[in-house]
């Protein structure tokens, strides 16, 4: 397992690939992916670049007990997570879920609920940059595919 | 000994204050560690509270050495 907060751009589909080369062949029957990338529109505004802040102690502590929690609750091989901090800019990755399981039902319920509550209990927060110049938090995360209220 | 405070991304912006200490038996819960070191602000509606890297309750007991955290509902993602 590996959870990683970097604050330099990566390439998550090579990440995913790096780190499937560590598996034993054979291990596992499926693999679910999640990746988020940044826009470069929102709200009806252009937007330039951004700022991830976060609250690093706890930041790391979450994603380290949700990536165990997940893993064991879905009985995964394998689970890999980064997540971008710092400036990062439109068509750069912000954050990979990669999970390695038996079996499908696992690895797509796995990359989900990984996903779900990064975006809503991670202690991560977006600063916008606006094209002309102003800046503003983002106040809120759109709604998972689940959600009801 | 004394408690730790922390605020976070447009908290921390509203507020004026990233990080400041606070000392004194007076702070018994979250709620007095804002108080203590915001004056006269309402904790807004939407604002989170983590005692020690944990989510907490603003009516959750604080105690010295402790590190209290008020930010806005998270981003991520």
């Amino acid at each position: 397992m590996r959870v990683e907060i970097l604050e330099s751009p990566f390439d998550p589909l090579h990440e995913v690939a790096k780190y499937q080369e560590s598996l034993l062949t054979g291990q596992f029957g499926a693999m679910a992916v999640f990746v988020g990338t940044m826009r470069d529109f929102n709200e009806g505004d252009t937007v330039t670049s951004m700022v991830l802040e976060h609250y690093p102690e706890m930041t790391q502590q979450h994603l380290l007990d949700l990536a165990q929690i997940v893993a064991d609750q879905h009985k995964l091989t394998d689970l890999l997570m980064i997540h971008r901090v710092g400036e990062i800019h439109p068509g750069e990755a912000i954050v990979l879920v990669a999970v390695w399981s038996a079996h499908r039902a696992a690895a797509f319920e796995a990359c989900e609920a990984m996903v779900e509550d990064l975006k809503s209990k991670a202690p991560f927060w977006k600063k916008e940059q606006l094209v002309e110049g102003e800046s503003r938090w983002v106040e809120h995360n759109t709604a998972g595919p689940r959600t009801t209220d | 000994m004394s408690i730790r405070i922390r605020f976070f991304a447009s908290l921390a912006d509203r507020v004026g204050i990233r990080e400041t200490t606070v000392a004194g038996d007076e702070v018994k819960t979250a709620k007095d560690a804002w108080n203590a070191c915001v004056d006269g602000m309402e904790i807004p509606g939407n604002a989170r509270v983590a005692i020690n890297q944990q989510y907490a309750d603003f009516t959750d007991p604080v105690k010295q050495g402790d590190e209290v955290a008020f930010f806005p509902p998270v981003t991520g993602g």
